[in-house]
């Protein structure tokens, strides 16, 4: 393992946790969008509680992803950012309109419904442009069709159907972790509507899923190549499968904790499946760890960096976690109401 | 408008619409733990709403600072992919440190407004003293690399690129503690006479309200004893300044000619065509003492260095001008409110309406602050080594993000003062605890 192995694998750790923690924020957005039924009003108060105390916390992964990238690779921030910057533009004006609406939400005039409906659509329509553009760079990483917009001359470059397809799957996967971890804060009529919508969203995820494998095909060729014929193939397909097997069988059986742990599974291993894939890639087909790689001695600094940081945020995020969550946040199993 | 144009307007534009809620978020959360603290220790219930209303208007600035700011963090590579490639090695170290400080900001403030019900008073008063401590050391590590965009040091130059690198002596360039330093204390100078002017302005229509009283006190105190110290920090400042960067000093001044007991000169504009500074009040060797201690020092003035080196001596005169005079009042308001703290009088009328009128002072001299720094160090981004030019994306078509973007800057900033205005206002509703927990 070099340094700038470590340094990727931060990444990708980083890229889980943003997924499964700030993606799932997103994902209780696009349930403020599809509330429905009876208890709308319900869904939309329990997606509000939920993520009001811990959203701000778990965005910052993406910053860190951000600042990791920079500093461990340089020519690969560059490359990515001038390539990608129609998409990257997009999802930055998801993200602050997001967090803004919310924030206004919570504060504008608790009483009007209408000023609470208008900053609730904006609230939730920027949660779903989010995940699609981070879908999309993903993608267009993957790809390696976005090296052909050479010196920024082709600013559409990176749309096509594969890119798109990902965008999809993220926005579905990161709207099937909300719906698994909302099914575990709710209750009652709630809860199963939580878990209706969590199978739901589990069906898109697949269809998504099996879209983009296929497009893979023609589009991104490493990314087929992992989902196909990598010593790890078959290994990694079966262990994700059984997670999204779990995760089904406990959401019909109404044990909704395990069902939430099953969908992080899954999930994290979806992400950690398409890191392997593109391994030593970080922009495909000619940015690599290697290639992009800051000078050593700011890679070995940074990874000290990380190990003390890391030291002190892990704890800190357990507290976090602990008062907002219950005792027992993280555990999978149904605990006796 | 050039493409390179638009990409400084729209980075501009981005990060002075940032560093109000960055500075906010350094100051106000301190604030917000002193009047829990003092509600804790004596039981006064002007302390607790204060707190509370605090904390509000804290939730919504932070949330507006935390986007604001991950769009700076992408912009570095959408706008300036150039400079980052370069500089990412070098100053990543204290990005990635600030990168924790802000996890850690965002942990604790989430805590802090969403467990008035949930935490014991003891974890909860220590959250909002994380939060503080957090975002002041936020501000610490991004002022550690603006730093070093000053005065580049912790590598060496073979053949354009970076080689050498030690992130450490790059942390920590010369000049570091001066610039950190007087950043930290225009966070707080800024920060607490804007709530001060607010407070002040309710208790002129009602002087015995025990809450803007209370807010007054904390606001001023903290605000009040940055703006005093802010003169002597900005004296190290400019004084290092002339010794290292001594372009910069020249167009702060608007000195062109190089001369022994320099002028120190108030107001006036720079004219770079006929080489001279018009309608400058003229403090004879002013400048050679302010800037070396000692009145028959050498100055150099900007025809000593090549003409494409030069900033632009209008902008950053102006803005010099604009800092110092706006920091001279808030310290003149500051002295006056010691001397009536001292003799324990209550403020009078005349103090409120002074406090009032200063209250957006602290932020317009930030600002102003911030545009001398950077518009002193054009035409560089890395000083002497990287020019803005050579930092810029190639993409295109920049006009197009720096218009929406601007619309959406004035969009977010129009509702926030809307809301904290509400926040603040006396007759508020009241019917949501801090963050809704309810």
């Amino acid at each position: 393992m070099t340094p700038a192995d470590l340094l990727g694998a931060s990444i990708l750790v980083a890229l889980v946790l943003y997924a499964l923690l700030g993606g799932a924020d997103f994902g209780g957005g696009i349930w403020d969008l599809l509330a429905a039924g009876p208890r709308r009003a319900e869904q939309r108060a329990l997606v509000e509680h939920a993520i009001g105390p811990i959203w701000e916390a778990n965005h910052v992964w993406l910053i860190l992803v951000v600042v990791v990238l920079f500093t461990a690779f340089p020519a690969a921030f560059a490359a990515i950012s001038v390539e990608l910057f129609v998409p990257l533009v997009l999802l930055l004006a998801g993200i602050v309109l997001r967090g803004a609406s919310f924030t206004f939400r919570t504060y504008d005039r608790p009483d009007d419904d209408r000023v609470q409906a208008r900053w609730g659509l904006v609230f939730s329509g920027s949660s779903v442009l989010a995940p699609l553009m981070l879908g999309v760079v993903v993608g267009a990483l993957a790809s390696g069709r976005v090296r052909l917009a050479a010196q920024g001359s082709a600013p559409l470059a990176w749309l096509s159907p594969f890119p798109v397809a990902v965008g999809l799957l993220a926005a579905a996967l990161f709207a099937y972790l909300a719906a698994t971890y909302l099914a575990v804060e709710a209750e009652g009529a709630l809860r199963d509507d939580f878990r209706r919508r969590a199978v739901a969203a589990g069906v898109a995820v697949f269809a998504c899923a099996a879209a983009a494998a296929a497009l893979s095909f023609r589009e991104a060729p490493l990314v087929f190549a992992g989902l196909t014929h990598r010593r790890w193939s078959v290994a990694l397909h079966l262990a994700t499968g059984a997670a999204a097997v779990t995760a089904f069988v406990m959401l019909f059986r109404g044990r909704v904790r395990a069902a939430r742990g099953a969908a992080a599974v899954q999930v994290a291993l979806i992400v950690l499946g398409w890191g392997a894939s593109q391994y030593p890639y970080l922009v495909v087909p000619d940015v690599t760890l290697l290639s992009a790689s800051a000078p050593r001695a700011t890679q070995v600094a940074l990874l000290w960096a990380l190990a003390a940081g890391g030291a002190l945020l892990f704890p800190a995020l357990a507290v976090l976690f602990r008062v907002f969550k219950g005792e027992r946040p993280f555990s999978v199993v149904d605990r006796p109401r | 408008m050039s493409d390179l144009l638009a990409a400084r307007w729209l980075f501009g534009v981005s990060l002075a619409f940032h560093i109000v809620f960055a500075a906010v978020g350094v100051a106000m959360p301190l604030f917000m733990v002193l009047a829990e603290w003092r509600w804790r220790r004596t039981g006064s219930a002007a302390h607790l709403e204060l707190a509370r209303r605090w904390a509000k208007g804290t939730a919504i600035l932070f949330a507006v600072g935390a986007v604001s700011g991950t769009v700076i963090s992408f912009e570095l590579g959408l706008l300036w992919p150039r400079f980052m490639a370069f500089a990412g090695p070098i100053i990543g170290m204290p990005f990635s440190l600030e990168g924790f400080a802000f996890f850690a900001e965002a942990i604790f403030l989430g805590i802090y407004l969403y467990g008035w019900d949930h935490t014991s008073p003891r974890l909860h008063l220590a959250s909002g003293a994380a939060v503080a401590a957090s975002g002041a050391l936020s501000a610490f590590f991004v002022t550690l690399a603006n730093a070093w965009m000053n005065a580049p040091a912790g590598f060496e130059l073979v053949g354009g690129a970076p080689a050498a690198v030690s992130p450490f002596v790059a942390m920590f360039p010369p000049g570091w503690s001066h610039e950190v330093i007087h950043v930290l204390l225009s966070c707080y100078a800024a920060t607490g006479f804007a709530v001060a002017g607010i407070h002040a302005a309710f208790l002129l229509r009602d002087r015995a309200s025990a809450f803007h009283r209370a807010a007054l006190r904390i606001a001023l105190g903290v605000g009040g004893a940055a703006a005093l110290l802010q003169p002597i920090s900005g004296d190290l400042s400019a004084r290092q300044v002339a010794a290292e960067q001594p372009v910069k000093l020249a167009a702060l001044e608007g000195q062109f000619e190089t001369e022994r007991g320099a002028p120190l000169r108030l107001g006036g504009l720079p004219d770079p065509e006929r080489m001279e500074t018009r309608f400058a009040l003229e403090i004879p060797k002013g400048l050679s003492l302010m800037a070396f201690h000692d009145p028959d020092a050498e100055v150099k003035g900007l025809r000593a260095f090549p003409r494409e080196v030069w900033p632009n001596p209008r902008n950053v005169h102006l803005s010099f001008q604009v800092m110092v005079g706006l920091g001279t009042l808030l310290a003149a308001v500051s002295a006056a409110g010691l001397i009536l703290a001292v003799r324990r009088r209550e403020p009078p009328a005349w103090y409120l309406r002074a406090v009032v009128l200063s209250g957006p002072a602290g932020f317009v001299a930030l600002e102003a602050g911030w545009l001398v720094t950077e518009w002193g160090r054009q035409p560089f981004t890395v000083r002497g080594v990287l020019t803005t030019a050579a930092s810029v994306t190639p993409v295109q078509g920049l006009l197009v993000p720096f218009v929406a973007f601007g619309l959406l800057y004035l969009f977010l900033g129009a509702v926030t003062a809307s809301l904290l205005w509400r926040q603040m206002a006396p007759r508020a509703e009241r019917s949501r605890p801090a963050g809704g927990a309810a």
